[in-house]
């Protein structure tokens, strides 16, 4: 094997953020179409590791990753549909049924997935962009699952949507002024019932790609807040889908850094790098926040921002 | 229903007739038997003061609110109008006080958005052909591509009024179009409407009380009192007076509360140069000076919305001041509750349940308000005593007459006007010397009003200086020793009660 020096950590980091970012950019973007109709769900997290364990133990049995993929996303898709029932409820705060979901997610994902800690399920395939390189590292950092290129035009097409499409329209509209969409006649809870299923959807994919790539097992330390950093990405990127995609390989390449430099041999200060995501989010949250004016381009129905 | 006023122009402008329309809520009658004809092509202002019935009649014709009797003629036509689609439908549109449009999306998104049936997929480059060849046929334009949260208040009305016209419709009611705008922007707004009613293309129906609009832009004028038809005619055949006499009427001034012939005291309040912004930031009042004497009534009237609210918030402490000095006995004065106890500032805000009160909390707790951390309430300023509160609510409950289960119910549970006797029953318990009133007795029934106007009354005789804030006339005339009138942030008019005018101060608060 070659050494390939500090070419070699930012190849790893390159790597790990086309790696890392994957759940990043599906609960981003399912958490930006959700913010867009005006909500903020919080529960993505345990939508995440509730999706993480239904993929796994679908996948575990019945042999078909992909059908785990279709079953998280569909245990996504119930969460923000109990996310916004409740919600539309009079006098519920979004952000505190967020949290109990949360709870109630990673709580009942560690309850039913207890059997499938063990087992090893397959996984999901990789695509092997690295055919036309002969050295080992290249290679394998270009070993790239589909459900990354999948959240790659994603990106591209939720944009599409909102810009361009009725029902983006309507997303959105429900999302800066309820009473204006309300005039137009357009039903504010349905809308948003149905934003924040989209949302819980992606998620629930993202969750899947945890425990079927990387890592690929189901366990209960399997996700470190990923789906409650998706929503500080969100706010980064300022309610934007390309923008999302570009903060979540960030946030991948920050959680890669630490592995990547114990690879090369610096190991000391392991876990302070690991902890990059973190300070990032942390900084990231204070730089672009502002008492005195408010989020440009942040959705007028926000809790956050109203 | 044959008309000929009715008749479409034949560019487009449509005619409109509402007879006989009545609306109750509940017992309240808003609209007594109200006729107004709206010719094709005209601009036709509706009159009237707050609460006249305007915005009601309005909002039957539109279909919001659906009249208990008469009916709606649009073009030659009887129409039944059930909601504002059916409006729609007609070609009928209305731009609103408040704004309707989503602010995060660009105007060109608003006006697609608008319509009542959207593509599933918008071509953006065709509905862009289509709305700068729209544009070009308009007599203003706004930029397609900005943010509607970018556009200032001026463009957004444009925006709005764009809107009716890019859905086609040919008979446009505006409610108080110009209340956001300059003067300048109001004056290009409502002379570009004014052209297209001229070529006929549009009919247009406002809803205002300035005379200055009135006089300048329409064609006819229909006035409301009260819920009732007060007068109708063209503009070029009445007088400013006419109008402002068939808007507030040739009403008796009443001379209710006995009014004691005391001395004035010293200047008690003393306002000087005061300034201070809305909630918007813009500036809500501005070099604002005023003096409260002890021992007399001062009145403030005003149309809503002129800096009265803001006024009274200040006093309360509830909004700062930007520049400026209020002093009262000569002490600056910076609405401290140390302060408040010290000059004994009593002070009756519209909506007391929302502005006074805290509604969970018991009328026992809500009247010791001012006095709970003093003895005999308080023990060493903290320890309160719960018994003697109660005792003492129960005696001004039985003072005052508010009618409550008890000094234990939530003060939430109590009718408007027991709240207001309540709270008016707290700022007047101990001797008052300074007392701060917005509209006592809005909403309540007559033997509430009589009651209320005498306490304030009997405080002014105690030698309280009083500041009276009121949009109803009759009370101004009946409480106040002067009449001050506030428009747009300033106090534009004064004069002696029994030397006022009631048409003189009428047009003061349309703006003269």
């Amino acid at each position: 094997m070659e050494d390939l020096g500090w070419w070699g950590v930012v190849l790893a980091v390159l790597a790990g953020a086309i790696r890392v970012s994957t759940p990043f950019l599906f609960v981003s973007l399912g958490e930006l179409l959700t913010e867009k109709s005006g909500r903020i769900n919080l529960g993505l997290e345990g939508t995440l590791v509730m999706g993480a364990m239904s993929g796994y133990a679908i996948s575990y049995l019945t042999g078909s990753p992909w059908l785990g993929v279709l079953v998280a996303g569909v245990a996504g898709a119930l969460f923000g549909m109990l996310h916004a029932a409740i919600c539309s409820l009079p006098r519920v705060n979004d952000i505190a049924v967020g949290i109990a979901l949360m709870l109630l997610g990673t709580g009942l994902a560690f309850f039913l997935g207890k059997a499938f800690i063990q087992p090893q399920a397959p996984i999901l395939p990789a695509i092997d962009f690295g055919w036309w390189s002969d050295v080992p590292q290249v290679r394998a950092a270009l070993q790239i699952n589909v459900l990354f290129v999948i959240g790659l035009l994603l990106a591209p097409f939720l944009l599409w949507v909102l810009t361009n499409t009725r029902w983006g329209l309507i997303v959105r509209t429900v999302g800066d002024s309820a009473d204006a969409a309300r005039a137009m006649g357009y039903s504010v809870d349905l809308v948003r019932l149905a934003a924040t299923m989209a949302g819980g959807f992606l998620a629930g994919i993202g969750g899947s790609f945890l425990s079927l790539y990387y890592p690929g097992s189901w366990n209960e330390g399997l996700s470190s807040g990923q789906g409650l950093m998706a929503v500080a990405l969100v706010i980064f990127a300022r309610w934007h889908p390309i923008r999302c995609l570009g903060a979540a390989l960030l946030f991948g390449g920050a959680g890669a850094l630490g592995p990547a430099l114990q690879s090369v041999g610096v190991s000391q200060g392991y876990y302070l790098f690991n902890a990059a995501p973190y300070v990032l989010t942390l900084v990231i949250m204070i730089a672009t926040c502002s008492p005195t004016r408010t989020l440009a381009g942040a959705p007028g129905e926000l809790s956050i921002t109203k | 229903m044959n008309a000929p006023f009715l008749r479409t122009h034949a560019n487009g402008a449509l005619g409109l007739e509402a007879v006989g329309m009545t609306k109750r809520f509940g017992g309240l009658t808003a609209l007594d038997d109200v006729t107004m004809r709206v010719s094709a092509g005209s601009f036709h202002a509706l009159l009237g003061e707050n609460g006249a019935g305007k915005s009601t009649l309005v909002k039957c014709i539109m279909g919001y609110y659906h009249a208990d009797q008469g009916q709606v003629a649009v073009g030659e036509q009887e129409r039944e109008i059930a909601n504002p689609r059916d409006a729609h439908a007609l070609g009928v549109g209305m731009v609103y006080q408040h704004f309707t449009l989503v602010p995060g999306m660009t105007v060109a998104e608003n006006l697609v958005l608008s319509r009542s049936h959207v593509p599933a997929v918008v071509k953006w480059a065709d509905e862009r052909r289509a709305l700068d060849a729209f544009m070009a046929g308009m007599p203003f334009r706004v930029p397609l591509d900005v943010p509607v949260s970018a556009l200032a208040a001026g463009e957004k009305q444009k925006l709005e009024i764009l809107k009716q016209l890019y859905l086609k419709n040919r008979f446009l009611i505006l409610d108080e179009p110009t209340s956001v705008l300059t003067p300048g922007e109001a004056d290009e707004v409502l002379g570009l409407l004014r052209r297209m009613t001229r070529e006929g293309k549009l009919t247009v129906l406002t809803i205002t009380h300035k005379f200055r609009e009135v006089m300048a832009y329409a064609d006819e004028v229909t006035v409301l009192r009260r819920g009732k038809f007060a007068g109708t005619g063209r503009v070029a055949d009445l007088s400013r007076s006419d109008m402002a006499e068939m808007m507030i009427g040739a009403r008796e001034i009443p001379h209710g509360a006995s009014r004691l012939d005391n001395a004035i005291g010293e200047p008690r309040l003393q306002i000087t140069g005061l300034k201070a912004l809305n909630d918007g930031g813009l500036p809500a009042l501005e070099d604002l000076d005023l003096t409260v004497w002890a021992g007399e009534v001062v009145g403030i009237a005003g149309v809503s919305g002129n800096g009265q609210r803001e006024l009274v918030e200040v006093l309360a402490g509830q909004r700062p001041s930007a520049a400026g000095e209020v002093r009262i006995g000569g002490e600056l004065y910076g609405a401290t509750r140390a302060e408040i106890k010290r000059h004994r500032l009593c002070l009756l805000p519209e909506e007391p349940l929302r502005n006074a009160c805290v509604a969970r909390m018991s009328v026992a707790e809500n009247m010791s308000f001012r006095s709970f951390d003093d003895p005999p309430f308080a023990r060493g300023g903290w320890w309160l005593n719960g018994s003697a509160m109660r005792g003492a609510a129960r005696d001004l409950i039985s003072l005052y007459k508010v009618k409550t289960p008890g000094p234990d119910a939530p003060i939430g549970t109590l009718s408007g006007g027991n709240v207001q006797r309540a709270v008016l029953a707290r700022e007047l318990a101990h001797d008052v010397r300074v007392l701060i009133v917005a509209n006592p007795c809005f909403g309540l029934d007559f033997a509430a009003v009589s009651e209320i106007r005498s306490q304030i009354m009997q405080a002014r005789n105690r030698g309280a200086a009083v500041l009276l804030v009121s949009e109803d006339l009759d009370e101004l005339f009946e409480l106040a020793d002067r009449i001050l009138v506030m428009f747009d942030g300033h106090l534009v008019y004064e004069t002696p009660t029994p030397d006022a005018d009631l048409s003189v101060i009428g047009q003061h608060m349309a703006g003269h």
